[in-house]
């Protein structure tokens, strides 16, 4: 047994302490923007130097274990989400300053709420509980409406947040629906220990089925994945551009990581139920991916095409779930990191190049941006082969241990529809890169003035990460193998 | 020791880095070309002096031979190789000789290029090319070697072609980028042999770095299995070496893969010193010498290199009796050179391949650096038929020149001496006396042609026009390091005297003792006995070769030294034969007419108007038209009205509960 006490402070704190350090700064930053009225600097600074100071207590990588009476775990896993969540936050609220000020529409909400979604995700990545799953998931989903509908006075930004709105409410019903019926099923089992040994005493349970099936629509929604995408194309175009990028990286890594241990305690083992839950999985996956990918080759608008790609990148990542090995969680989470760089890299240059009235985002605004932005067409450009998984950059490693992982688990169908799916996303990420570079600049086109400020830490931040990730993927690897 | 050694391709590469990134600013600036120059040779001296006290520290004993890893480079399932150097007497060696010539051309470059618009752009590439080389002879494992051997296969390419808007004469070829171009795709050709022989070596052995695979090779010839369970065969050794030695016919010049060296000539001179003459072309007796058990396993494939090795010496030998081009004598000489080595290979004479290697890089790259300076005096003139005379004008580039020529016409005791009798006396003791003659009349050739080149060039009276063309001295940068070499021509092959003559003066063969280590696995295969006793016939073959030697000086100094006698008149004489050479036995034509054309032909005709066009772009397009339909269907679906969106969740979940409960 480990003693209760640490250094004279409940233990659980010790455990607990990225959770409990974000949970504060939450709250502190809520205070500290109440009493400093329009100081957004402050709140600004105040929120970057608490998710640093989060990323330093995950980063103390705690022994795996229990806390709060098992409601959260801790270890490896959980820090490596905690991290990726404090770290995309960060990026987002930096380039996020310099673009609410260009758009004149800054104020502290958008930092707390990008608090609160943080937090709300971290429970998800810790929870060992089906109520800490579903209050980590509102949690995020919430602040995430409301970040959706940020731009109010926006037409589509508040049509995002309502549609957002509307359908996850739809779809949380489903999940609630599944827990309770795991819950029953497993006779009243909501600890994850609990529910995997239940699982496997008596698996081929109707109820648990149902269960199980409820939770996947729930989460797959989360994750926007086919059939349960339709609502991202809408809600990525219109949310602000860096909300999307918040969104579409760290609410897709959130959701998959919930979505990760929950199939870990609900898949027994070797079963017929397995296997049909499994290839379940690798349907949904497939399909993303080419739907996905198939639907972006069409679209003009850059926005539009990053959110359609995002429905494939889902696809992707499910591949980690579908071999259900430790080499696909590892493929899974190193996907996740690089694809988060990336996706960041992406909208943020995107929010660079679009206007105050929300104009320059059609593919047409792109052309010729290589010789009036050199370094946001350079940077566009490293972002988007990385996007079509170009060695060495970050998301090449991300798809080869996704693959291999999927490959060794037996799925080679899978790992060749995306490769298939791959090769059409090339189309579209490579369109950009030639329109850039290629086509000349529409006539009567205004030349593009850009004052990057704050978002030029990011792009180069992200810019980093992708080509670290894309060097140095071992080092990841071995990190989520820490431990384990 | 382990950063000292890694210091020594890591400088080249940051000299590399810099240029390349700032070169460009850096010749703006006043005295730019200096900074450029400056900057190259010193990362390339700099290396030279490590290695040196490397070199110091191995000879003393203080450091013995070992491998430096310096990380994991590719890891996949078993199969994982390092990014390891091997630190041993061939490649300190090797690397002594990169450097040191490297650092002297650099040197010489900066007067060379004075002037030029790309100054710093010739320094990048030629960092990037020593650091290429230096990874090429340092590796631990075949794949090391490789990734310099394709560098420098790349630097050679962007070095040849360097003055891609010039015209450059030859079959086939019109500008210098058409001579790169050749250049390239013969290597690469050499390329795939070695690969092949690479996939062959993993899938026998298991393993690519050479001590193991060396060591397993003569084990399974023991033990009568490979490694990888299959029982021992001899043919697969024998398809192994010689898929290596694709490899070295393409890089280092051979029978039936030399054809692209004369035509790389395209490139500035101080290029065609380094790269075509003192170090890469060296390549493949490196690799040869690396790799030496497993040639001493098969017999065939020793007696192949023996036989190329000879065939090209003679060859390259007799058309270089007829060029009239400087440089084009030059190279055909290196590729008889080379020859030589490859014979000594051949007949298991490592230590000899080694050291001609070291006194070659020695007086060609003097000839070569000397040629440059005459081209330099001369104004950019290649021509022999319209030089002469000379020598009043450059009496430094004058006597460097004629002192190299003398070390490789094998005159006692220059450094050529040493090396070359060392190859014919092994050849004629463990080849075959007939090898031995063809030998003999190609070291009587290069006499020839190298004493006819001295001649036209620096004898007799001026054949240009005196009014126009005022020869002059080239400058410092350009003479220091042409004496250095000529120094080193004269004194390099002291290092080996040969047991007949250094016995009864009590002189040990250096360099002999000093490879042995690396070669005693190869000579106990071949039953080899180092030191071995003196033969009174060996006094002889020295007398005979010295006399062939004399005996091609004094012809050549008959014919070509008065003034009277034309190149062409002497031509038209003996117009059968002259032909032939001139036309280099029509090799070149072969290569063109016969296999490029066929094969321009089916690519033209199947690949590209039918398969490509037809078959590989009608799928590609139907393809992104069916995705294209597809897509555009699917996008109607997407209404922007939410309870459509509910609507297809429903479904969704629908079909998922259809399959879990029901399925």
């Amino acid at each position: 047994m480990r003693p209760n006490l640490f250094y004279g402070l409940p233990v659980d704190l010790f455990y607990g302490l990225p959770i409990v350090l974000m949970t504060f700064v939450c709250l502190a930053a809520i205070v500290v923007s109440a009493l400093l009225r329009n100081n957004s600097k402050v709140v600004f600074v105040f929120s970057c130097v608490g998710l640093v100071a989060v990323i330093g207590a995950a980063c103390l990588l705690f022994p795996n274990g229990t806390a709060f009476q098992g409601m959260i775990s801790v270890g490896v896993y959980s820090s490596f989400f905690d991290i990726l969540f404090c770290s995309a936050a960060l990026l987002v609220m930096i380039a996020g300053r310099s673009y609410l000020q260009r758009m004149e529409f800054e104020f502290d909400e958008f930092y707390l709420l990008i608090l609160l979604a943080t937090s709300g995700m971290m429970l998800m990545a810790h929870a060992n509980h089906l109520l800490i799953t579903f209050i980590g998931i509102e949690v995020m989903s919430v602040s995430f409406y409301v970040l959706a509908a940020y731009m109010r006075t926006k037409t589509l930004s508040v049509e995002a947040g309502l549609k957002y709105f509307l359908l996850g409410a739809f779809a949380t019903g489903f999940l609630l629906y599944g827990m309770a019926l795991v819950y029953g099923a497993t006779g009243g089992a909501m600890e994850f220990g609990a529910i995997r040994s239940a699982v496997g005493r008596e698996p081929s349970s109707l109820l648990l089925m149902a269960g199980t099936g409820l939770i996947i629509v729930g989460l797959c929604f989360k994750v926007a994945a086919f059939p349960f995408h339709s609502w991202a194309p809408d809600v990525y175009q219109g949310a602000p551009t860096v909300v999307t990028a918040f969104m579409s990286t760290a609410g897709k890594a959130a959701a998959l990581s919930a979505f990760y241990t929950l199939m870990n305690a609900l898949i027994p083992d070797g079963s017929p139920e397995a296997t049909k839950i499994y290839m379940l999985l690798a349907v949904i996956s497939a399909a993303s991916m080419l739907f996905g990918n198939i639907v972006a080759a069409t679209q003009t608008n850059v926005k539009r095409m990053l959110a359609y790609s995002s429905v494939a990148q889902a696809g992707y990542m499910m591949m980690g779930l579908v071999a259900g090995t430790k080499a696909g969680m590892t493929g899974m989470m190193m996907y996740l990191a690089s694809y988060m760089f990336t996706q960041i890299g992406a909208l943020v240059v995107a929010s660079i190049i679009e206007t105050k009235y929300g104009e320059n985002l059609e593919f047409s605004d792109y052309a010729g941006l290589s010789k009036s932005q050199p370094a946001l067409a350079g940077l566009m450009a490293l972002f988007m082969f990385s996007m079509v998984g170009i060695p060495p950059l970050a998301m090449f490693f991300g798809k080869y241990y996704l693959f291999t992982a999927a490959i060794d688990a037996g799925f080679t169908w899978l790992a060749v529809v995306a490769a298939v799916a791959t090769v059409i996303s090339a189309y579209f990420y490579l369109g950009l890169i030639v329109t850039m570079y290629f086509k000349q600049q529409n006539e009567g086109q205004a030349v593009l003035q850009t004052e990057p400020g704050l978002s030029g830490i990011t792009l180069v931040l992200s810019a980093s990460g992708v080509i670290m990730l894309g060097l140095l993927p071992a080092l990841l690897v071995k990190l989520t193998t820490l431990g384990l | 020791m382990d950063t000292l050694i890694l210091l020594v391709p890591l400088l080249p590469l940051v000299g590399f880095a810099l240029l390349g990134l700032f070169g460009k600013q850096l010749a703006y600036l006043d005295n730019g070309e200096g900074m450029i120059g400056s900057l190259a040779s010193a990362t390339v001296g700099a290396s030279f002096l490590i290695a040196l006290y490397v070199f110091v520290q191995m000879a003393s004993g203080a450091v013995a031979p070992q491998t430096v890893s310096l990380f994991t480079w590719i890891h996949a399932g078993s199969f994982s190789i390092d990014l390891a150097y091997k630190v041993d007497q061939l490649s300190v060696l090797f690397t002594l000789i990169i450097t040191g010539v490297g650092f002297l051309i650099h040197v010489y470059s900066i007067g060379y290029m004075h002037g030029d618009q790309s100054f710093f752009r010739f320094f990048t590439y030629l960092n990037l090319f020593i650091f290429m080389m230096l990874n090429l002879v340092l590796a631990d494992n075949y794949v090391v070697t490789f990734l310099g051997w394709e560098g420098v296969g790349l630097s050679s390419y962007l070095l040849i072609g360097f003055w891609y808007d010039r015209k450059f004469d030859g079959v086939s070829i019109i500008w210098t980028g058409d001579a790169a171009k050749k250049a390239f795709i013969f290597n690469r050709i050499g390329d795939f042999g070695m690969l092949l022989a690479m996939f062959t070596i993993y899938a026998m052995f298991g393993t690519l770095r050479y001590d193991e695979v060396n060591t397993l090779a003569l084990a399974s010839n023991a033990s009568g299995f490979f490694p990888n369970g299959s029982a021992y065969s001899v043919g697969i050794i024998t398809a192994v070496a010689l898929l290596l030695f694709l490899g070295c016919t393409g890089k280092s010049a051979q029978i039936p893969l030399f054809v692209w060296l004369p035509d790389a000539m395209a490139g500035p001179t101080p290029v065609s010193a380094l790269i075509h003459a003192a170090t890469m072309v060296t390549s493949g007796i490196f690799l040869i010498a690396r790799t030496a058990p497993i040639f001493a396993l098969s017999q065939t494939a020793m007696t192949t290199v023996a036989v190329i090795g000879v065939a090209t010496a003679l060859l390259a030998a007799t058309m270089g009796l007829v060029q009239n081009d400087i440089k084009k004598v030059l190279a055909y000489s290196t590729v008889s050179q080379l020859g030589f080595m490859f014979a000594a290979l051949g007949v298991g004479a490592y230590t000899a391949a080694v050291f001609h290697v070291m006194t070659h890089a020695f007086f060609k790259a003097c000839l070569f650096l000397g040629s440059g300076s005459v081209i330099h005096g001369m104004h950019e003139e290649q021509d022999i038929q319209k030089m002469g005379g000379l020598k009043q004008y450059m009496p430094v580039t004058y006597r460097t020149f004629l002192i190299a020529s003398i070390a490789i016409s094998g005159i006692v005791p220059f450094a050529g001496f040493f090396s070359k009798d060392e190859i014919l006396w092994n050849v004629f003791e463990h080849g075959s006396p007939v090898l031995w003659g063809l030998l003999v009349v190609a070291a009587f050739c290069t006499a020839f042609y190298m004493f006819r080149l001295v001649h036209l060039t620096f004898s007799g009276q001026e054949r240009f026009d005196t009014h126009h063309t005022h020869p002059h001295e080239s400058p410092k940068t350009m003479t220091v390091p042409l004496m250095i070499l000529a120094f080193l021509s004269v004194v390099g092959g002291l290092v080996g005297i040969p047991h007949a003559l250094g016995h009864p003066l009590h002189v040990g063969n250096w360099i002999e003792h000093w490879l042995e280590p690396v070669f005693s696995a190869a000579n106990n295969q071949l039953g080899r006995v180092s030191g071995g006793e003196i033969h009174s016939i060996e006094y002889v073959l020295i007398l005979v070769s010295l006399v062939v030697a004399i005996a091609g000086i004094f012809l050549a100094t008959s014919l070509y030294k008065s003034a009277s006698v034309r190149p062409a008149e002497l031509a038209e004489s003996f117009s059968g034969v002259y032909n032939l050479l001139w036309r280099k036995y029509f090799i070149d034509e072969f290569y063109y007419g016969v296999v490029f054309n066929m094969l321009s032909k089916f690519s033209t005709s199947v690949l590209w108007k039918t398969v490509e066009n037809k078959v590989v772009d009608g799928a590609v397009n139907g393809i992104a038209d069916g995705v294209g339909g597809v897509s555009g269907a699917i996008r109607t679906v997407q209404t922007g009205i939410v309870q459509n969106y509910a609507f297809v969740m429903v479904l969704g979940i629908i079909a998922i509960m259809t399959w879990l409960l029901l399925g």
